[in-house]
């Protein structure tokens, strides 16, 4: 009980701040930490990005404020009342439908669409210093994991090693998975699941003694908990997999580093110890993938530039030889492009050479 | 191998004059008939046009009646009918039935049609499509029978075929009635003939018109003014709008037996200090014969005359609708909060006289989600086609509206619960083509039309931001009182204060934070 009472506390928390301006006779307001690049710090310590300091308040009796003002409370609200009193958790889009409503006599809806209300519930999570797992809410689950690991989900034991190509659905929220027996020698994260399905079929799992996990595009929350968790609570080493362009170096960063919507729930999900295993832009010319490399547009090109300058690239030689690379070939090249050399490439030779070989990037 | 002058035999049998009839039999997009739309709404213009044309002649207060009927799908008789002198028997089938017949196009004065090809144009359509005969009534006094025709066009010799012609009782004193039955399509919209007869009735205030569409609702149009407008009177060309070809021709049909004569008589400004001026400066004798003048001369007084000191041609030819009137116009057709509108003084392009006018209606009923409707017109006439080829258009999208309190993103049409309503009277109004839809894009023309707007739009602005920002501004500060609610018991649910106390003193706290509020939406306004 102890853990719901901090959450309603918190909650709490903003109400009474906002109560006792009321009371001063002062335009209420709200304090929250700036999320945008102009208030990420890299520590260099820690290896992870954190929001620096920078505030900005929200004011009720103000006309571009007072929407948005109305929105936190009221969002706030709901997870005290909905959520957590019940003890029940709710998807974002359900926090969307239940915030959206008419104000009496207006047309205007408290929000209209749910990158709204997604956008307040982020707001929560750096003015009350809770996650958003902590605050019951969840979002889509994109992930799937298989490998020799019994995990205990909700009272259920799932044997990982025993459900097939598909594996076993990540949850949204990680947090309170529990690691039952872990037998392996390290996890694989990967971008696409079609590489996924691949390794799955050919069992690269079982005969390299590994855990497979993968989502769809962007690495979700839950995901990095849940790699986070291995790491720590399992001392697996943790491998990435993605394409071999500028976006699949960002995942990488994500995941190692953390992101900078995300800053601020840095400490819960970072991994400093992931290393990169490919595809590298050594691997186009060792595999001969030179003749499958796809043309960098403006916005590949754009996009380098901005992620090379990043505090947490910006001094590491082997990435900017990556980025260097990149450019010198005008290409990008993805995972797929090593099946030309056969359908089990990859499993059967490319990954197991590079792991044992110990080629990767830090 | 075929020896050259073999293949020019063959060729000259083939060369023929082509009848102007038959050009138009091919190449009725040209004109304005390129789909069944646009066809019917170019005969009721055309119709209606000449109508309006006649009453002006006689000085009469216009009593216009349109009306379509639909025969099946696609097939509809347009029948226009007018107050006006009528037409004298002989000349009824010459113009109706020849293209390229008229008393317009050989003179310099502001009118509905401009080069005649209009009325007979739909005849020729008619006959095209339907294969039917135009019928007119016309009656020139209460003395006179009336009489009736029907009509169709000798494509071959520009010629009408008379195939009726009778006395006929008619009850009305004088006047024209024409019937033309036409393939054609009858939509609602921007490029309707409702439309057409909706602006026609604005920029027309002393007419009375009756329309009755193919499903036989019946609109009035009642008139606002007994005045008539100023009638425009003819001019001669101003020298600084001719071109070298039409100096020739003149040279030749004056009647003047000197150079110098010729000069004063049938330019506009030219005095005799002037006429001789020019005769001095082109090295010409001003007691010359017109006639004998040799091409190398002509060129040199072409030159001298565009060169020589010559006033701008008098102004008074040409008829304004008026600001007044225009107002008295937009004010019967729209339902709008303010109107505005501007009548500028004469301005000159390439030696033609013209007058910009322009009016604006904001609010009330007017449409306020999308871009503001632009209605054109010329010497009276709606331009409904080809808005984007337009000069009107180019002054509009060219001028900064968000001042005037419009909003207008880049060059765009401005957007905002407005019509805005662009009159060009000229002696010559000069279009991009003969279907008569857009203005051409003179420098002289475009800079008066944005003159015009930029008056009316500051005249718009005071209003928007004495009336239309307070009202905006009212009603967001009003919208704290709805949160306030909303907030307090949101807030009761984090805190577990009551929420009705929470809310009075949220009430309290607004009433002291109002003028903060006040200055704070002033401010970003400004």
């Amino acid at each position: 009980m102890a853990k719901k009472d901090k959450q309603k506390e918190k909650l709490s928390e903003l109400g009474e701040k906002i109560v006792k301006d009321i009371d001063k006779n002062k335009n209420p307001s709200i304090t929250i930490p700036i999320r945008a690049l102009t208030n990420i710090e890299f520590n260099e310590k820690t290896k992870t990005l954190e929001l620096g300091k920078k505030t900005a308040s929200r004011y009720f009796f103000n006309v571009a404020h007072a929407k948005k003002f109305l929105q936190t409370v009221e969002i706030a609200s709901i997870i005290k009342k909905e959520l957590i009193d019940t003890g029940k958790h709710e998807h974002l889009r359900g926090v969307f439908y239940i915030t959206k409503r008419t104000i009496p006599e207006t047309n205007i809806n408290i929000v209209d669409d749910q990158t709204e209300s997604d956008k307040i519930i982020e707001d929560l999570e750096v003015i009350t210093g809770l996650s958003r797992e902590q605050l019951h809410v969840s979002a889509n689950k994109m992930g799937s994991l298989v490998g020799n690991i019994i995990i205990e989900d909700s009272g259920d034991t799932i044997n990982c090693a025993k459900l097939g190509k598909g594996g076993y659905s990540i949850p949204s929220i990680t947090d309170e998975l529990s690691f039952k027996k872990v037998n392996a020698k390290y996890v694989l994260y990967m971008e696409k699941a079609a590489i996924f399905e691949r390794l799955s079929e050919d069992k690269f799992w079982q005969k390299n003694n590994a855990i497979l996990v993968t989502s769809q595009g962007q690495t979700t929350r839950g995901i990095r908990r849940l790699l986070q968790r291995l790491a720590e609570e399992e001392n697996l080493p943790i491998y990435v997999l993605c394409d071999g362009d500028i976006y699949g170096a960002y995942i990488y960063s994500v995941v190692k580093y953390g992101s900078i919507a995300l800053a601020h729930a840095s400490e819960r999900l970072t991994i400093p110890s992931v290393k990169y295993v490919g595809i590298t832009m050594e691997d186009v010319v060792k595999y001969d993938l030179k003749k499958h490399l796809i043309k960098l547009d403006e916005k590949d090109l754009a996009r380098i530039k901005q992620v090379s300058q990043y505090d947490w690239f910006k001094d590491n030689k082997a990435w900017q030889k990556q980025f260097k690379m990149m450019k010198e070939f005008n290409g990008k090249v993805e995972i797929q492009a090593l099946a030309t050399k056969g359908v089990s490439f990859i499993s059967e030779k490319y990954l197991p050479e590079k792991i044992k070989n110990k080629e990767f990037i830090d | 191998m075929v020896k050259k002058e073999e293949v020019a035999d063959i060729l000259a049998k083939k060369q023929k004059e082509i009848s102007i009839s038959e050009f138009f039999l091919k190449n009725r997009h040209l004109l304005g008939f390129d789909n069944p739309t646009r066809a019917l709404m170019m005969v009721v213009k055309e119709a209606v046009d000449n109508a309006l044309d006649a009453c002006g002649e006689m000085k009469v207060l216009p009593e216009i009646k349109i009306e379509l009927k639909q025969i099946n799908e696609n097939r509809f008789i347009v029948a226009v009918e007018d107050n006006g002198p009528g037409i004298v028997k002989a000349q009824i089938p010459n113009i109706f039935g020849k293209l390229l017949y008229g008393s317009k196009f050989h003179s310099y004065r502001q009118n509905r049609g401009q080069q005649g090809i209009g009325i007979s144009a739909a005849v020729l359509y008619s006959q095209l499509t339907t294969g039917k005969s135009t019928k007119v009534y016309s009656r020139i006094s209460s003395k006179k029978p009336a009489h009736y025709f029907e009509l169709q066009i000798d494509t071959k010799k520009n010629e009408p075929l008379i195939l009726k012609d009778e006395e006929v009782k008619w009850e009305k004193e004088h006047g024209t009635r024409i019937e033309i039955e036409i393939e054609g399509r009858y939509l609602k919209g921007k490029q309707s003939v409702d439309e057409y007869v909706k602006q026609t009735a604005i920029v027309n205030p002393h007419a009375n018109i009756v329309y009755i569409t193919p499903e036989k609702e019946k609109t009035q149009y009642h008139r606002v003014t007994e005045e008539l407008p100023r009638e425009p009177k003819e001019i001669k060309p101003h020298p600084y709008g001719i071109e070298l070809g039409q100096l020739i021709k003149m040279l030749q049909d004056t009647r003047a037996n000197t150079l110098s004569g010729f000069l004063q008589n049938d330019f506009s400004r030219i005095g005799p200090q002037t006429a001789s001026e020019i005769c001095k400066n082109a090295k010409l004798k001003p007691n010359e014969k017109p006639k004998s003048l040799e091409h190398k001369e002509i060129e040199v007084l072409f030159k001298s005359l565009q060169e020589a000191k010559i006033m701008a041609p008098p102004s008074d030819c040409l008829s304004p609708i008026t600001a007044e009137l225009l107002e008295k116009g937009l004010r019967k057709e729209i339902q709008a909060d303010f109107y505005v509108t501007t009548s500028r003084s004469p301005s000159v392009y390439r030696g033609m006289p013209f007058i910009v006018e322009c009016g604006i209606a904001y609010g009330g009923e007017v449409d306020k989600e999308s871009q503001v409707r632009l209605m054109r017109l010329a010497n009276r006439v709606p331009l409904l086609y080809q808005q984007g080829a337009c000069a009107i258009t180019e002054a509009i999208t060219e001028t900064n509206w968000k001042p005037y309190g419009l909003q207008q993103s880049g060059s765009n049409m401005p957007a905002g619960p407005a019509v805005i309503l662009v009159h060009i009277a000229s002696v010559w109004v000069p279009f991009t083509n003969e279907a008569k839809e857009a203005i051409a894009h003179y420098d002289e023309i475009i800079k008066e039309i944005k003159l015009t707007l930029q008056e009316c739009g500051r005249k718009l602005s005071i209003y928007i931001n004495k009336h239309v920002k307070a009202a905006e501004q009212r009603e967001k500060i009003d919208l704290f009182e709805k949160y306030i609610p909303e907030l307090a018991s949101s807030l009761s649910i984090l805190t577990g204060d009551k929420r009705e106390q929470l809310q009075q003193k949220l009430q309290k706290l607004l009433q002291k934070e109002l003028p903060t509020l006040e200055a704070e939406q002033n401010g970003k306004e400004g």
